[in-house]
């Protein structure tokens, strides 16, 4: 197992590719949900306001 | 057939299509993820040149593969938004362009930490990088663009135009290997001939290009109807979509 994580003395630079892939990635799954909901959250607002 | 088509074209429509297709986009994502990386990090054999670090290429070719992809979805979009002054289509270019800057910076962050080991340098004003660099560009130009303009009809007009006008890019990254002596290696897999690649290596890198672009379909999906509750927070129809949600 230990040999699998040391990636033939590539470590460094095969798990930083692959941990700036996930976090780039979450991102940008984690930021639109998030807009979405203020979104919502403020088009509710504004319909109370008018109510 | 075409009917459906043209309902999509009307932000009221599309939003509760993307609603549905986004869970089914989203799990297949996964399931290509998993396997992918799995075929990726432990079934591909070791390469006899470059060892274990050539495993950066599962996502870093995607990524750059993305780039291009995404950058001529963004074009077309743009360019049809431009001549038919469809809402829908302004809204799939401007979805598009922080996805396509996302991918770009991948792949060059990502080629950066393949270059170090193996060319021994991070950088290098090649021409493959260098284009790519200028893909990133037209990228943040095309977002910059689109903030600076206050009416929303005008920006994706000259928006369009710069992703139009960008495509020149597109060519001279993927033939950029070819025409100039880079220090970036050639095509293995778009060749005309069979691929320069072992089945077991090319297997799992064409199973993340899959999972890449079905991630990208169901984040675009995404932003698009975050654009579409921005743009349309004024109509009936959001209204009542917001209040039916609400029971």
């Amino acid at each position: 197992m230990s040999e699998f994580f040391n990636m033939g003395g590539y470590a460094l630079y095969v798990w930083s590719s692959y941990g700036l892939a996930l976090v780039i990635l979450l991102a940008n799954i984690i930021l639109p949900m998030r807009r979405r909901k203020q979104q919502i959250a403020m088009i509710k607002r504004r319909l109370r306001r008018t109510l | 057939m075409w009917s459906f088509f043209h309902r999509l074209a009307s932000p009221k429509h599309f939003y509760p299509f993307a609603t549905r297709l986004i869970p089914w986009l989203g799990w297949s994502t996964l399931i290509l993820f998993i396997v992918g990386l799995y075929l990726g990090l432990f079934v591909a054999p070791t390469d006899y040149q470059q060892g274990e670090s050539y495993r950066i290429i599962y996502i870093h070719v995607p990524a750059a593969w993305m780039s291009m992809f995404v950058y001529m979805v963004m074009a077309i979009s743009g360019g049809i938004g431009l001549v038919w002054k469809m809402k829908m289509a302004d809204i799939v270019a401007s979805s598009a362009a922080p996805l396509g800057a996302a991918f770009t910076i991948l792949a060059l962050a990502t080629g950066s930490l393949w270059g170090k080991p193996m060319w021994g340098t991070w950088w290098i004003w090649d021409a493959r990088l260098t284009s790519e660099l200028i893909l990133l560009f037209l990228y943040l130009g095309f977002i910059a663009l689109q903030s600076a303009i206050e009416d929303r009809r005008t920006a994706a007009n000259a928006c369009a135009v710069l992703a139009l006008v960008g495509v020149v890019n597109i060519p001279i990254i993927h033939y950029s290997v070819e025409w100039w002596n880079t220090l970036h290696q050639g095509a293995t897999v778009t060749r005309f001939d069979k691929p320069a690649m072992a089945t077991s290596m090319l297997i799992p890198l064409l199973t993340m290009f899959l999972a890449f672009k079905l991630y990208f379909g169901m984040t675009l999906l995404m932003r698009a109807r975050v654009e579409i509750l921005e743009r349309e927070r004024d109509a009936s129809w959001m209204k009542d979509m917001i209040m039916e949600s609400d029971k």
